[in-house]
């Protein structure tokens, strides 16, 4: 009998096409809607997250800030060996400076910021070197004018093919040989904005050549992924507290920001904000499922004498419905392929358009279309039952 | 099989009221009828007269108010609402005045339709259909749907619609009443022939023409039997 109702169905369909699809468009779009937001949202998420990760993790960055009295106190070498010797846990520890500075090469200029760092520094933010090497142990503690570019310095002022290493730069007015190319991390690499628009130098040459102090930054910490990322911080807390004298209740004037809260942060954030898209696109669902009952409600009036017809030739009032009912889910089920087709389509297109990572979701396609097959059961059940309760000789003579 | 002595069709003081109280209308007031196995009675009467709550009632649309109707010997009025859709489905085929095919299908499929409730195979649907098609002489016109058939032609699909399920009973109700005399004819003769193959048929009409080529006449007036002609054939299929 279901084959037999599934083929009434599809031949109801087959005789109202134009209907049947503008009835089901509501279900299309809303279950493209649906699909499409939590696709772009899971591609944002990754992306955001992708970006994060660039920072390293079991990273902590610390960085003074105001404290009670007044103007921020920046840290010294002193503070950032006291932190290597003293705390359990932490691998690499490394200050670090900052500085916009223009570099020179062969007559071409371009505005870019100039690093002190340390190879610890390269290791806790996983900055990698595309050729070249890293910093000897014996350049990084004499700050010596060496210096790794990143790729858009070298794309900037290096002609193209020619290889920078063993160039001399200059700097402002600092010379510097260039001994490696940083590989591309991608922007929003965290408080230097674009970690491809740096010249990395030893800390000590940064500090004596560009800042003009033994003042650090900030500096960031690796640490041991076995220990708790609060436990670090608490001890951390102590150690600077005592070190610069904070006593009692003395607000701290330094902050320490952990990557994987941040991530965990951003993380809820945007699945926060695909959330609330995904529940405004499930509305629009519901309302298509609205639309089918409407439809299906004209639709039982309108073929009340096929109604008659059917019930006359001997079709049971529970067949009557069933039919009706297989014809609400077919549609809707039909508007769900559709709308999942169309879904994968539009994320596809819209995840390259605005340049986030494509993530086929299962989960959500599938249940799209649980959903829509059950709205169809929902919105079908009414119009379904009214028409199986006609009286057949009433239906043979409406007109 | 119904052993022969009892009728095929009994109505025992069958009485129908419509609505209730000041607007209650008695359409039937107790009306007594019997029809054997293979006759063609023609139901005749002014409108008002009860003839087609009578159909309704042997065609197990209907339930009487009051009194037996037997059919087969089984008393109908007992049964519920699903029961009678299956008498109507096993024994019984109608034919309606408007011809009441479904639109935009073809005719195969529309004489297909009471076999899907019955739920037989595909293979034996179609082949039922095309032999249903080609007892009323429409098989080449089979992948047609009504609106490229004429009056006649769409009448005699839902002839072929009826016999698919090979009923003990055809129920007609003004089979002719939108066809022009000639098409009319041409059913009547299709009818006829139907019957000479064993079909009883109970047919509702106005037009004393199409009710001469029925064996039996039964005549209402006001809600009433008035009178019954039997054996007064006076049309016979023309040879072909």
């Amino acid at each position: 009998m279901f084959g037999a109702t599934l083929l009434l169905a599809f031949r109801e369909i087959r005789r109202h096409l134009l209907r049947s699809f503008l009835t089901t468009l509501g279900i299309i779009i809303g279950v493209a809607a649906v699909i499409t937001m939590v696709t772009l949202g899971n591609g944002v998420t990754a992306s955001i997250k992708d970006q994060i990760s660039s920072l390293g993790s079991n990273v902590l960055i610390v960085f003074p800030v105001q404290g009670d009295r007044g103007r921020p106190r920046p840290f010294k070498q002193a503070d950032v060996d006291a932190v290597s010797r003293q705390i359990a846990g932490v691998v690499d520890v490394s200050g670090s400076v900052s500085s916009s500075v223009t570099a020179f090469h062969n007559g071409q200029s371009w505005r870019t910021t100039v690093q002190g760092v340390g190879n610890d520094f390269l290791r806790a933010r996983s900055v990698e070197v595309e050729s070249g090497r890293a910093f000897t142990n014996e350049e990084e503690s004499a700050g010596k004018n060496m210096c790794l570019i990143g790729p858009k310095v070298q794309k900037a002022i290096f002609v193209a093919g020619s290889s920078p290493l063993g160039e001399n730069i200059r700097l402002n007015n600092v010379s510097c040989t260039v001994i490696a190319v940083l590989k591309e991390r991608g922007e929003g690499g965290g408080p230097d904005q674009d970690s491809d628009n740096v010249v990395m130098v030893p800390l000590k040459m940064a500090q004596r050549r560009f800042t003009g102090s033994d003042d650090i930054q900030y500096f960031v910490i690796k640490y041991d992924s076995a220990y708790a990322s609060t436990a670090i911080q608490d001890s951390l807390v102590g150690l600077l507290r005592e070190r610069r004298l904070l006593q009692g209740a003395a607000t701290n004037d330094f902050n320490i920001v952990d990557t994987a809260q941040v991530n965990q942060a951003l993380g809820a954030a945007t699945g926060a904000l695909t959330a609330m898209v995904a529940v405004i696109a499930g509305i629009s669902l519901l309302v298509g499922g609205i639309g089918i009952m409407n439809i299906m409600l004209v639709s039982v009036t309108e073929r009340t004498r096929e109604i008659g017809i059917r019930l006359a030739i001997g079709a049971l009032a529970r067949e009557v419905q069933l039919q009706f009912l297989t014809e609400a889910v077919v549609l809707c089920c039909f508007g769900g392929a559709v709308g999942i087709a169309l879904a994968f389509i539009l994320s596809w297109g819209m995840a390259s358009a605005i340049d986030v990572p494509f993530i086929f979701n299962p989960v959500v396609n599938v249940m799209s279309f649980l959903f829509s097959a059950l709205m169809g059961i929902t919105f079908g059940y009414y119009p379904a039952r009214r028409a199986s309760k006609l009286d057949p000789i009433d239906a043979l003579r409406h007109e | 099989m119904t052993p022969p002595e009892i009728p095929l069709i009994e109505l025992e003081g069958i009485t129908k009221t419509f609505g209730r109280g000041e607007a209650a209308f008695q359409a039937l007031k107790g009306v007594d009828m019997r029809i054997e196995r293979g006759d063609f009675v023609a139901v005749m009467g002014p409108s008002g007269s009860g003839k087609s709550t009578t159909m309704n009632i042997l065609g197990c649309l209907d339930v009487p108010t009051s009194g037996i109707f037997r059919f087969r010997g089984v008393e109908v009025q007992a049964l519920d609402r699903d029961q009678r859709s299956l008498l109507r489905r096993r024994y019984l085929g109608f034919v309606f005045q408007g011809f009441n095919l479904l639109a935009r299908t073809s005719a195969v499929e529309n004489v297909e339709l009471p076999l899907l409730y019955r739920g037989e195979k595909k293979s034996e649907r179609h082949a039922a259909a095309m032999r249903a098609l080609d007892q009323v002489g429409l098989a080449p016109w089979a992948d047609h749907t009504p609106a490229e058939l004429s009056g006649g032609q769409q009448q005699r699909v839902a002839i072929a619609r009826a016999l698919v399920t090979q009923p003990d009973v055809l129920l007609a109700d003004e089979p002719t009443g939108n066809l022009d005399t000639e098409r009319s004819i041409e059913i009547m003769q299709l009818l006829t022939r139907l019957n000479g193959e064993g079909i009883t048929i109970l047919m509702v009409t106005h037009e004393e023409e199409m009710a001469a080529f029925a064996n039996t006449i039964v005549r209402f007036r006001d809600g009433l039997v008035e009178r019954v002609e039997r054996g007064r054939r006076t049309r016979r299929e023309e040879p072909a």
